[in-house]
């Protein structure tokens, strides 16, 4: 059976929030999970160009998913790649559910996530981050979206995979699953590996347990900073 | 019947349940979601007996007709002019909403109100596609000369102004200046001196960040106490 060390298998790792930490940005947030860390800034909405891309009837969101070369042990070449367009354009997805863009006809919201330091888990804190983001750049919103990767290590169901974990020598499974935590809608399920039904159902129950968890997180933080302001005077 | 969920005058996110039930009626900043009504942004909750309402602490300027705003021009067209104003979309002012002087076929715009040249106007008409119209034909509408312009959240405008007007008339007495307040969240100042321009900018931003608290026209006659004298001084 599988045991991790320093917390329990039903254990996210340690979180930790901030909301506005880009003064130019219209909206950003930082997300921590363990030794991952997102950065995410909102723009717009904004007067979308080229023209072509208009949409009189909604405007639309562009997210941006980028990775720091130096965010992991060995430098990963800056830049667009395969696997950071496809997360990209999850990541959409997942923010996607929870906007209502007909208010903003002909214009675009840009979402750029950054990763400062990657330690698995990178599109979850991403997305907790950006969602943040968005609410921090007064964008209404349906809810927050809360995200966590659970999966398979071994033989145990675990929550919030670190790297060691993922690439755990007698096989892992990872899923990152991001939600509406009010509703308890998801809005991201990928899988990487092979989980049977039961363990799915199983694994599914833990994310939504831990996105509860991520989701008073971010509601606190992003109340924090607006009675930060009003208190300091 | 319905319960209120939250406190009044407190701070709501995204997705919070506000109240339950059909009897509470859902007004600017919320929706309503089967019987439950939801907060879409981060915002003051504001009860009023039935209606529920958030004040946005954010976001941008959500431009209405009749708004008096302060912009500047950023492109100039063949029949008017393009001015930002802080929302999503550019302004336009077409050139019989302009002026009143004859302007002929083809003569260079420029003349009127050039590049970065910053102007107050009136929101004639916004489209449903977000297409603002502004007009300069009314009262106080012109291009500004001299002065400092300062931004402030467009929510908090209302603060800024007060009930009545009572928050800038006191700002105008006090400091001497010369104040106006577009509902996009632009504040022009002008004043005799250095110092009572700076005392009014002070001052605004202190409304900015006070916005949501109570007493706000008590502090800030404390805090403009001063510059009574330096009226008299000067």
């Amino acid at each position: 059976m599988y045991k991790r060390k320093d917390r329990r298998l039903d254990e996210p790792r340690e979180m930790d929030a901030k909301v506005g930490i880009i003064k130019r940005a219209d909206g950003s947030a930082m997300f921590k999970m363990g030794n991952t860390i997102a950065l995410a800034a909102v723009y717009g909405p904004r007067n979308l160009y080229p023209k072509f891309m208009q949409n009189p009837e909604k405007g639309i969101l562009r997210v941006n998913y980028n990775m720091f070369s130096f965010s992991v042990s060995e430098r990963i070449r800056p830049g667009p790649s395969r696997r950071s367009k496809e997360i990209s354009l999850v990541s959409e997805n997942a923010l996607l559910s929870c906007l209502n863009l007909e208010e903003f006809p002909n214009s675009v919201i840009d979402v750029y996530i950054e990763i400062l330091q990657a330690d698995a888990g990178t599109r979850c804190a991403g997305i907790c981050a950006a969602s943040m983001a968005l609410a921090d750049a007064g964008i209404p919103m349906r809810d927050l979206v809360s995200a966590v990767s659970v999966g398979k290590v071994g033989d145990a169901i675990v929550v919030d995979l670190d790297k060691s974990e993922e690439d755990y020598e007698e096989g892992s499974t990872d899923m990152p699953v991001a939600m509406m935590p009010r509703n308890g809608k998801i809005s991201l399920l990928q899988m990487d590996g092979n989980m049977s039904k039961e363990d799915i159902k199983k694994a599914l129950d833990l994310a939504r347990n831990t996105c509860n968890k991520i989701y008073e997180l971010q509601k606190k933080t992003l109340k924090e900073k607006y009675m930060g302001e009003v208190e300091n005077e | 019947m319905g319960k209120i969920l939250v406190e009044d005058k407190s701070i709501a996110v995204p997705g919070e349940i506000l109240a339950e039930g059909m009897d509470f009626l859902p007004a600017g900043g919320v929706f309503r979601e089967n019987d439950k009504i939801i907060a879409s942004q981060i915002g003051i909750v504001n009860i009023d007996n039935r209606l529920v309402k958030l004040i946005p602490l954010n976001g941008r300027y959500n431009p209405k007709r009749g708004d008096m705003v302060i912009g500047d021009v950023v492109n100039i067209t063949f029949n008017g002019w393009v001015i930002d104003i802080g929302c999503t979309n550019f302004a336009v002012l077409p050139v019989r909403d302009a002026t009143s002087d004859f302007i002929d076929k083809g003569e260079d715009l420029s003349r009127y109100y050039g590049f970065k040249d910053i102007v107050v106007a009136k929101i004639s008409n916004v489209s449903k596609t977000n297409m603002i119209d502004l007009t300069m034909k009314g009262p106080g509408l012109m291009k500004i000369k001299g002065g400092m312009l300062i931004d402030a959240t467009p929510s908090r405008v209302p603060r800024i102004i007060g009930k009545q007007g009572s928050m800038i008339s006191l700002l105008k007495e006090r400091t001497g200046c010369k104040i106006i307040v577009g509902q996009n969240g632009k504040v022009w100042i002008k004043g005799e001196s250095f110092e009572s321009e700076k005392k009014a900018v002070d001052a605004i931003k202190m409304i900015n960040n006070l916005a949501h608290t109570t007493g706000l026209t008590d502090k800030i006659s404390e805090f403009l106490g001063g510059s009574e004298n330096v009226q008299k001084e000067g």
